[in-house]
Formats: C-alpha cells, structure tokens, sequence
C-alpha cells in the first residue's frame, strides 16, 4: 500500500500511460457541519481505473462531482490535466467537460427524449458545428459500443435497467473522454448484467485509453475492475493499494468491506 | 418557537426566491440565447394551453351574463348587459382567470418537470454536456410563460365575449354586431393597456415560481409532488398580489 503522490501538471502536458491526468491535494468540503472531505489527496493515472471505496455516505459523489465541477470545494486543488477545476469560468468548465464522461449512478437519461435525442444532446452542445452526417455516424458507433444499436428511436421509459445504463455509457462516451467518471455502475442491476457492464467498462476503456475513477459497492466489480483501491474514510484517503493488496490487509476498517 | 422558525423560513425562501429571480435578469437573458428551446417551450405553454384556456373563457362569458341578467332587468338596464359584461371580462376576469388556469396547467407542470430532472439527476447531466441548465431550462420557460400568457388572454377574453354573447341570446336576441359594437364602444385604450400589461407580469410570475420550485425540490417523489402543488399554489396568491398593486398602481395613473 502507498500514498498518493502529487504531481502537478501543466495544461501542454502530453498524456501518456501512467501520466497523472488528476491530481487532488488538500480538498476540503463540507455542507453545513457535516465535514466530507478533509485533506483529501489522490493522483489518477493515465488508463489507469482507480476505485473508490467507502461507506454510504462517506462523500464518494461528492468527490467526483467536485472532480467534474458541479460542486465546488471549500478549499485544496483538483487539477485536470493540469488545469484547476474550481478556479475554472464556466466557458473554461464546459472545455475540460468534453474530456471527462460522467456516467450517473440514476442513468439521468432525459426522460422527454429519444435515446438518439440523447446520445446527441452532448454532441449538439458542445460541438455545434457538427453535420447531422456526423453527428448520425457518432451516435450509431456509440450505440453499436454498447451492443443496442437499434434503439436509437426507442425512449427511455421503454429500455430495462441494464440498457439504461449501456445507453447512459455510450452518452457518456459519444464525446471520447480521456476521462471517466463512474458513480455506481452497477448499483441496482443483478449479477450477469453487472458483470456486462463490468466488461463493457473495460472493453470500452482499452479500445479508447481512457482513465477512471469508479465508485462502487459491488465487490466483484471493484475486483474485475480495479487497477487500484482507495478507501474514503472519515473524509481522507485512508488505504490506498492494488485490490489484492487491501484484501490481505489487517486493518479492521479495511477488512470490513472484504468480508462477503 | 415554531413562530420564529416559520418566520424565520419564510424569509429564507423569499430571499431566495429573490435571488434566483435576480438570476434571471443577470444570467439568463444574455446570449448565447437558447431560441430552439425557447420556440419548442412558447408551442408546449401557449398552443397546447389554448384549448383549455378556450373551453374555460367561453363558459365564464356566458356564466357571468345569465348570472348578471336578473339584476340588470330588475332596474330595467338589460340593454347594458354587454357593456357590463365587456367591461369585466376584458379589465378583470379575463386575465385574472386566465392566469389562475395558466397557473394550474403550467405551473405545476413546470414544477414537477423541473422537480422529476433535479432528483433524477437530468439537471447535472445538462450541465456535464456543456449546457447552462438555467439558460436552457429557467429562461426558456420563463420567457415563454411570460410572452405567451398575454396572448392566451387575448384569445380568451374574445372567447368570453362570444360566450357572453351566447348568454345574451339565450333570453333575448341580439345580433353579433350589435353586441359587439355595444362592448367596443363602452372599452378604451385604458381598459386594455393595462389589463394586458399585468399579464405579462402574471406569466413571469408563473413562470419563474415554477422554475424556483422545480429547481429546489427536494429528493424523492414527494418532493417533486410538493413542488408542483407549491407551485400552483404560490403562483396564483401572487397573481391576486400583482393584481391588486396593478390596480391601485393604475388608479395612481388615473387609468381608471
């Protein structure tokens, strides 16, 4: 098990694997009395997937909501791809946003759309010079990704749990991130379909180099998934190692969550 | 104490409703503006409303002539009806009616809309895919609740006037141009100007009210419920609010 190093990054940094793309120092973030994070550090690498561990509650959305701009932390840095998100205006947020998929852990399809309505909502706003040939031939290798590429007319309310989260993925990757964040995968779907989605996360992953934080419960996903574990405890990364590594610990905090 | 706390509430959420509001004129009303949505938001709040807007301003007109007529021919001043009909219809009942079933269809509509995207987390997700969701989402709606109310008022107070003039017939008979020369004659520019002025604002205040509570709603489906009915219910006090400092701000005018 190790710390996390923290490595800053200047924007013309050239991503390679094993790269830092995210680097967290010193986040603080609270809501009310309620304290989240405190001195929370963390560096992801290039195509690495780290999973967050921890328990309900422990602010593992939080973090990756602060990571992607929608919450704003009290205090620390969170530099993407050398770039700080919190001091970002919102032109410069939607910029780093094309870079980094946020897979939701409720889908949040738009329930009044198609789901090629959908897969096109991201294209349409951030790339509006886009021709429909384009945009067409986007939405159906993103469809065709995730193994459902004839429901590009079907509506939300029609798909099941797991081709919401497919659709929610292909969404989430129809913009080719470099990075990606996952709330929940698997929450909510039952074992075949959420080692699907398990493969489907890594095949995806190796075909575009993308890198991840995941955050998850489903201790088979952290094992199929995970290149590296971190626990969030108390607001600060308290193990940080490969699964194995957490697994064989003696930690009693760390050994709860390996007991099945 | 409850008392201190209630009030206490109340003017936390007056105070942000004040803010959120603020946000409108600051944020929402600069470019890039969101036309398409805008345009989709004006045919989903105005043509799809004109039906029930209709169908309500129709049997108000001739409600409010067959209630009216007994007391104007028991003083033998039946011949006023339609200037006595005209003149409430176009400078109070029309718009204020119009508005409260505005309110009803669209405001709460706007809240659960809202409320339903916020706990499902629809909202992030426009943000994350470069959208303003209070661009896309508020200002749209805001200002097509705010254009279109006007216009609905328009069209049902000359819906109300036919069913008014049903009414009349109904007793009597009287032609159409006769009636409607009678209620043209007895209305002047400071019957219509500000009738229709206060629906402007009679929209905003739907509009924003149910953009306000949709955004805040709380997690769950009873919070979208409440959101809705909030909605509905805060709008149309504030309608009544509107038209009573509209009146008196028109009596300061000397428009009355």
């Amino acid at each position: 098990m190790t710390t996390a190093m923290n490595t800053e990054l200047k924007p013309e940094d050239n991503i390679a694997k094993g790269a830092p793309v995210i680097v967290i120092e010193h986040l603080f973030k609270r809501f009310g009395k309620n304290v989240v994070l405190r001195d929370f550090n963390l560096t992801v690498h290039g195509e690495e997937n780290v999973v967050v561990l921890g328990k309900s509650g422990a602010g593992k959305s939080v973090l990756i909501k602060c990571i992607i701009g929608l919450l704003k932390p009290d205090s620390g840095k969170i530099l993407v791809f050398g770039e700080n998100v919190p001091g970002m205006n919102p032109d410069e947020l939607d910029k780093v946003r094309t870079k980094i998929g946020f897979l939701f852990q409720a889908n949040a399809l738009y329930d009044s759309m198609t789901v090629r309505e959908n897969l096109e909502f991201p294209l349409r706003r951030h790339w509006i010079d886009l021709s429909q040939k384009q945009v067409d031939q986007m939405v159906s290798e993103a469809l065709e990704n995730v193994g459902l590429k004839n429901t590009g007319d079907m509506m939300p309310s029609e798909l099941s749990g797991g081709m919401l989260k497919r659709i929610a993925l292909a969404r989430t990757l129809i913009l080719k991130p470099e990075v990606i964040l996952y709330d929940e995968p698997t929450t909510g779907l039952d074992p075949v379909t959420s080692r699907e989605i398990d493969r489907l996360i890594l095949t995806l992953q190796k075909k575009y180099h993308t890198s991840s934080i995941v955050i998850s419960h489903d201790m088979n996903c952290v094992k199929n998934i995970a290149d590296r574990v971190i626990l969030l405890l108390d607001g600060v990364c308290y193990a940080d190692g490969t699964y194995e590594e957490l697994e064989q610990s003696g930690d009693e905090k760390i050994k709860q969550f390996f007991e099945q | 104490m409850p008392l201190i706390q209630d009030t206490s509430e109340f003017f936390d959420e007056t105070g942000n409703m004040a803010k959120f509001t603020g946000h409108f004129f600051s944020h929402g009303l600069r470019p890039k503006f969101e036309v398409k949505e805008l345009l989709a938001q004006c045919y989903t709040i105005g043509y799809k409303s004109f039906p029930l807007i209709g169908l309500t301003g129709f049997i108000m007109g001739l409600v409010l002539t067959m209630q009216l007529r007994p007391s104007l021919v028991s003083y033998g001043v039946q011949s006023e009806l339609p200037v006595m009909v005209g003149v409430a219809i176009v400078r109070e009942i029309g718009p204020v009616i119009t508005a409260l079933i505005f309110a009803g269809k669209i405001g709460s509509s706007i809240g659960a809309e809202l409320g339903s995207m916020k706990v499902t987390e629809q909202i992030d997700a426009m943000e994350v895919s470069g959208t303003n969701p209070y661009k896309y989402l508020v200002a749209t709606r805001v200002l097509a609740t705010t254009l279109m109310l006007p216009l609905l008022t328009i069209l049902g107070d000359a819906i109300s006037l036919f069913g008014a003039y049903i009414g009349v017939n109904i007793s009597s008979v009287t032609t159409i141009h006769l009636f409607f020369a009678q209620v043209f004659q007895s209305l002047s520019f400071s019957d219509i100007l500000p009738a229709i002025t206060k629906t402007f604002f009679f929209g905003f205040a739907v509009g924003i009210i149910g953009c306000y509570k949709g955004f805040n709603s709380s997690k769950g489906t009873q919070g979208v419920g409440v959101s809705a009915n909030s909605a509905v219910v805060l709008s149309s006090v504030l309608i009544f609010i509107i038209d009573l400092l509209a009146v008196q701000f028109t009596n300061l005018l000397g428009l009355n």
